[in-house]
């Protein structure tokens, strides 16, 4: 089974809503090697004006694993993720992600294409707060190999 | 090493090289940080058995690693407003103590309104490119 090309151009539910915690940035800047304070410490990143400490520019990540949880269990898509894997990401920031934020993802997608045995899927994630605030822009493609 | 900040960098400039190694232990770790259990990045037998060498690296801990490369350079976590990479190649982690290698070096392309520069990264695992189109824009002191 491949990835249904009827999904393109679909925009999947708004997810639940994520609450950033300072343990999960503290979890994921020690899983990726980043010592700094400001990811660990309220008062020093106070110190360097943000209201609570900051996420790593790739956090973001882990929000969309729960954003795209809809698009990706979506029985009707037809992902084999054993066979899956990323070809692109990127992220575009309005501010960074900190301890506090309550915020949901909604994915669309963009576009799915066969490429000889390939098939690529374009997917962007917008995040943004409960309160509506653009947070995060988070573009992927996944690219699925032929079996 | 950290940047000379925004006045003082030039168009041109590079980013020395740093290495970080990437063990089984890493992957593990990571798996659990960011939710993403995907068999290919800790389990040998099933990583074989789909084609690949052996467990390969999440392509978001490669990139994450090149974000840190970044972020320790300008001296803020949030320094890195736009990134953007495509994954090239896998990053190959042995069942071994020393595990993967990763090189990521950079050049400033350009200085942008906002004090921020744009930067053009490579990535290398021994002699492969494993990120690609690896751009970012950076705010700088």
């Amino acid at each position: 089974m491949a990835i249904n090309p009827e999904y393109a151009g679909r925009t999947f539910e708004p997810s639940e809503p994520y609450e950033v915690s300072r343990v999960k940035i503290a979890e994921f800047a020690t899983a990726i090697g980043d010592s700094s304070p400001l990811c660990r410490d309220r008062a020093a990143a106070q110190a360097a004006g943000y209201p609570d400490v900051i996420a790593p520019p790739t956090f973001a990540i882990v929000i969309l694993a729960g954003g795209n949880a809809k698009l990706m269990t979506d029985p009707g898509l037809g992902v084999n993720y054993a066979m899956v894997v990323h070809g692109e990401q990127s992220f575009t920031h309005s501010r960074p992600l900190r301890a506090g934020d309550v915020v949901v993802a909604q994915a669309t997608i963009e576009s799915i294409k066969q490429i000889r045995s390939m098939t690529t899927m374009a997917t962007v994630t917008e995040i943004r707060t409960v309160d509506g605030e653009h947070v995060c822009t988070a573009r992927s493609t996944l690219v699925e190999r032929g079996a | 090493m950290a940047s000379p900040g925004y006045q003082d960098i030039q168009e041109g400039a590079e980013i020395a090289a740093r290495q970080y190694p990437v063990t089984r232990l890493d992957l593990v770790r990571y798996a659990g940080a960011s939710g993403d259990f995907n068999v290919i990045h800790w389990n040998e037998r099933i990583a074989k058995s789909v084609g690949l060498p052996d467990v390969i690296a999440h392509g978001m801990l490669t990139m994450a690693l090149a974000g840190r490369f970044l972020t320790e350079w300008a001296g803020d976590p949030a320094a890195v407003t736009e990134f953007g990479v495509r994954f090239s190649s896998p990053v190959v982690v042995p069942d071994d103590d020393k595990g993967a290698l990763v090189e990521i070096a950079g050049v400033v392309t350009g200085k942008l309104d906002g004090n921020q520069v744009a930067v053009d990264l490579t990535a290398r695992s021994g002699d492969v490119k494993v990120l690609t189109r690896a751009q970012a824009v950076v705010r700088l002191p």
